[in-house]
């Protein structure tokens, strides 16, 4: 990932920031500057809004061959996590061993290294889920 | 009134036993629980370093104050492992609370103190009106060379503390600063480990400065050890916090409640705040505490806080204490532990 781009998206990365719809109230994450449900009347009418960073685990499965970025954390838990508010993400499950996890778990946003751009390259940081 | 109103400390959840390093390095495995009194350390995940524990701790004390990070006027970061040489831990913690753009925001670093020197200044800040809310984190990921004394000890964590004028916690009664040019420990640019004078940490250096810190307080205070209910000191092993409180005329009791190196390590510039935090987590209203800070090179921050009745207001659910997160702890051996804290040679990125 290019470097402005990591640092265009961290709102969202570092405080899982929404957007939302005034016209019909759906909530997307990541952030969406136009509603598909809206289209063109959802122009101007996207408000940020702060997800508590709580959530379920809607589903998951168990990374043994990864990327090798991930190499020092595997085998590594990645999931789908239905949040408070109505999204659903994908993330990583930390804190937690691969039999320890289950559909429905409750977990919670934490803030974690993500990946790095080589030794001397900038580092990514971003939103993992531990067990609330 | 200028003081503490809010707090919050991270630890993150691997453990190792001190007898599983000395096994590997063909030591007596009780060597470092006898002579240190240290039974276990903090070991960070492999996607953790002293930013990202800095947020957690952080977002803690948020939740606990329940205030507007965006009221937050000045951030300090203290930490001798900052993940960039150059870029603040600090810009990055601004953003990820939600404290950002509008901050005065900055890294220090002084070893193990880097933390208080950050808490002084805050609250120096408030105190002077030129900050609404400061905060102050000390946060490390403390690396010992593998196989040295430092590596039964070095360990990691962070403890976060905002500091204001309303709604305090922990009023500051006093303050006093004690700095010298020791070379006891240090570790030169772009040198991944540490190196430490030995014997010479201990008593030109730890005690020495903990002690002058601790006396020109109280002697600015006109107090003495039984004016204190609590008194916290840095603590690189169980010994040595004990061992001054005892020369300053402070009971066990009075410094027990603030030690946590025994099962966590020394987490070095949150040593001391995390020796705090867990204190507060159980100080009622009026107790007095002396809190006293060191890092090489060297000097300390000695502090005197009153508790106050906000304290109850801030125990909410949610939030961990410092006990809980000691709890937590899952034990790794030294393989896991290597590997985690990037000790092992890698082959090239991909």
């Amino acid at each position: 990932m290019v470097v402005p781009r990591h640092w265009r998206e961290r709102e969202h990365r570092y405080r899982l920031v929404a957007t939302k719809c005034k016209i019909c109230g759906r909530i997307y994450f990541p952030p969406r500057s136009v509603c598909p449900n809206c289209g063109r009347k959802s122009i101007g009418n996207m408000e940020k809004l702060q997800l508590s960073g709580n959530g379920t685990v809607y589903t998951y499965t168990i990374v043994h061959s990864g990327m090798n970025a991930f190499k020092l954390q595997k085998p590594y838990i990645l999931a789908i996590i239905e949040l408070e508010e109505g999204p659903r993400v994908t993330g990583q499950i930390v804190d937690a061993e691969p039999n320890e996890v289950y559909i429905g778990m409750p977990v919670r946003m934490v803030f974690r290294r993500i990946r790095q751009e080589g030794a001397s390259g900038i580092i990514h940081y971003g939103y993992k889920f531990a067990p609330r | 009134m200028v003081g503490i109103v809010s707090y919050g400390a991270y630890i993150p959840r691997f453990r190792i036993d001190t007898g599983e390093i000395a096994r590997v390095w063909g030591e007596d495995p009780n060597r470092a629980k006898k002579s240190l009194l240290v039974e276990s350390k903090a070991v960070a995940g492999p996607d953790e370093d002293a930013c990202t524990m800095a947020v957690e701790a952080s977002r803690y004390a948020i939740r606990r104050w329940g205030g507007d990070p965006a009221d937050i006027d000045v951030i300090y970061v203290g930490s001798e492992s900052h993940p960039y040489a150059v870029k603040p831990t600090a810009s990055i913690l601004a953003d990820a609370l939600g404290a950002s753009p509008h901050v005065m925001a900055v890294d220090l670093e002084f070893a193990c103190k880097a933390g208080t020197a950050g808490l002084i200044s805050a609250m120096a800040m408030v105190k002077s009106g030129m900050a609404r809310f400061g905060l102050a984190v000390g946060s490390d990921t403390a690396q010992g060379a593998p196989g040295d004394a430092l590596e039964y000890t070095a360990a990691s964590g962070a403890a976060a503390f905002i500091v204001g004028s309303q709604g305090v916690i922990a009023r500051l009664n006093g303050f006093h600063s004690v700095t010298t040019d020791t070379p006891d420990f240090w570790r030169r640019a772009g040198r991944p480990y540490p190196r430490h004078g030995g014997r010479f940490t201990g008593q030109p250096a730890y005690f020495k400065h903990i002690l002058m810190a601790a006396r020109g307080l109280m002697e600015k205070m006109g107090t003495g050890p039984e004016d204190y209910d609590f008194a916290i000191f840095h603590q690189p092993n169980t010994k040595f916090p004990l061992s001054a409180g005892k020369r300053l005329g402070f009971p066990k009791e009075k410094i027990l409640p603030g030690i946590v190196v025994n099962k966590i390590g020394n987490t070095y510039a949150a040593s001391m705040l995390m020796g705090l935090a867990r204190v507060l987590d159980k100080a009622e209203p009026g107790q007095r505490i002396l809190a006293v800070s060191f890092g090489s090179g060297a000097g300390s921050d000695a502090f005197d806080f009153t508790v106050t009745e906000n304290i109850e207001a801030i125990r909410v659910d949610g939030v961990p204490t410092v006990d809980e997160l000691i709890e937590r702890g899952r034990f790794v051996d030294y393989a896991i532990y290597a590997k985690y804290r990037g000790k092992i040679l890698m082959g090239d990125e991909e």
